[in-house]
């Protein structure tokens, strides 16, 4: 994810569920936990160099996973 | 689809180039020998299945992860995983050392040793399995486990071929099927069992609001009556043939020991199929328990302390036949009482199996059940 933030408003009363929710974590902020449910939502898509699909594309086809 | 655990996908295999390097160089090095469920968890480490993990864990994350269940950086991590040595060994060893590591004498990787330390094995049991009871068998392995744990970073240089070859995936491969399938979600389920009518009712409503299913029999050593490994994937082989949309399933093997732990176990299960890119996992009653040595939904209550874990826990407790609704139930949407219900009773089903009958179709698929007669001795003897 890019590295500049903006800033999003929601309620005081879920920040506060949020809060009491992470208490005791090892995420540290609001805005962390929702970064994280949002970077689930919206993945960065792992990277393959060109070979490695090859050769994962071709695994998975003689196993017969994909035609 | 979920990142990998901590954040990217650990590899530690030699690249292809080097191997044969490796191998000259690491029948130099003093050699540490380890059984084959060791030999299977350093390989779920060097593929990945066990990110954020580079080795066996060094004390702080061992110290935290018995502790307080997170790794020392406060990553969710349950199940220790630990290369245990003998004082002997132990005293060959030095810090900073490379160490050769071999499995019936043949060495497969190296390791970087980071430190070495002594295990309060009995405060080890307490936390990780509830009880210090030798009944338990995870208990009991603990016990005649090596007094000494080595920690460090390793290079893995000869994978297994894997019990079953054409079934096992690395989670850098599966990540890449599913994106190829067009699937951004995925359900993981664990098994050990062949499928009776149950499983498939919970999976397929577990497949009801998610893109695929990630079916993943757990392959390895097994309790003498349960089914053996062949027989779990010949049955699911038919089941997923017979009764799931194409492109709606997968089937891959996963190689990993059982350690009994119950709740703990299950979030470890459900990191390793969020390492594979499941965004969901499925629990049901009593995951990863053994005797009574935890509450039925126990291994469902500790997802409330991992509001960071990153995969979503799909929770399923009692699911039965109901003669008046006629058909596959659970306890949340089924009104009537248990004069109707009859519940999916395993040892029923092992029993007439044993005897080579057909349990009631109610209970299992005929497929099913042919694929499991197929075998004369379907279980563990």
């Amino acid at each position: 994810m890019g590295e500049e933030k903006v800033s999003v408003m929601i309620s005081k009363e879920l920040v506060e569920k949020v809060e009491e929710k992470i208490a005791g974590t090892s995420i540290t902020s609001v805005e962390e936990y929702i970064e994280l449910l949002l970077e689930n939502e919206f993945p960065e898509e792992t990277e393959y160099t060109a070979e490695e699909e090859e050769l994962i594309r071709e695994r998975l086809r003689r196993l017969g996973y994909i035609e | 689809m979920p990142r990998p655990h901590g954040g990217r996908l650990i590899n530690k295999l030699t690249r292809a180039s080097l191997i044969d390097i490796r191998i000259e160089e690491a029948a130099k090095l003093p050699t540490i020998s380890v059984d084959n469920e060791l030999r299977i968890d350093l390989e779920n480490i060097a593929v990945g299945l066990y990110s954020p993990l580079n080795g066996p864990l060094t004390k702080n994350d061992f110290d935290s992860v018995v502790s307080n269940g997170r790794l020392s950086g406060d990553i969710p991590w349950t199940i220790p995983i630990v290369l245990d040595v003998s004082e002997k060994v132990s005293e060959s060893l030095m810090e900073g050392d490379t160490v050769a590591i071999s499995c019936d004498g043949e060495p497969f990787a190296v390791l970087s040793v980071e430190e070495k330390y002594s295990w309060d094995k009995e405060a080890y049991c307490q936390k990780i399995y509830k009880t210090t009871d030798s009944e338990h068998p995870g208990v009991q392995k603990t016990q005649i486990m090596n007094p000494v744990l080595v920690g460090g970073e390793i290079e893995l240089f000869k994978e297994t071929p894997g019990v079953f070859p054409q079934y096992r995936l690395r989670p850098d491969e599966t990540r890449f099927l599913f994106k190829e399938k067009g699937w951004r979600t995925v359900a993981g389920f664990q098994t050990r069992n062949a499928p009776h009518i149950g499983h498939e009712y919970v999976q397929k409503t577990a497949l009801s609001f998610v893109d695929g299913l990630f079916i993943n029999p757990l392959i390895g050593k097994k309790k003498v009556g349960d089914f053996t490994d062949i027989v779990i994937i010949e049955s699911y082989e038919a089941m997923i043939k017979n009764y799931f949309l194409k492109n709606a399933a997968i089937l891959v093997t996963l190689e990993m020991e059982m350690r009994y732990a119950g709740p703990k176990e299950a979030i470890h299960h459900a990191i390793v199929r969020k390492n594979y890119g499941c965004s969901h996992f499925i629990v049901g009653r009593d995951h990863a328990g053994v005797g009574s040595y935890y509450g039925p939904f126990e291994a469902q209550e500790i997802f409330d302390d991992y509001p960071d874990l990153g995969i979503a826990p799909i929770f399923f407790r009692n699911f039965f036949h109901c003669n008046k609704c006629g058909g596959p139930q659970n306890d949340k949407i089924c009104p009537h009482g248990d004069e109707d219900r009859e519940n999916y009773k395993g040892r029923v089903m092992r029993q007439l199996l044993s005897e080579g009958k057909y349990p009631d179709p109610t209970q299992m698929r005929p497929e099913v059940t042919e694929a499991i007669l197929r075998h004369k001795h379907p279980f563990v003897e």
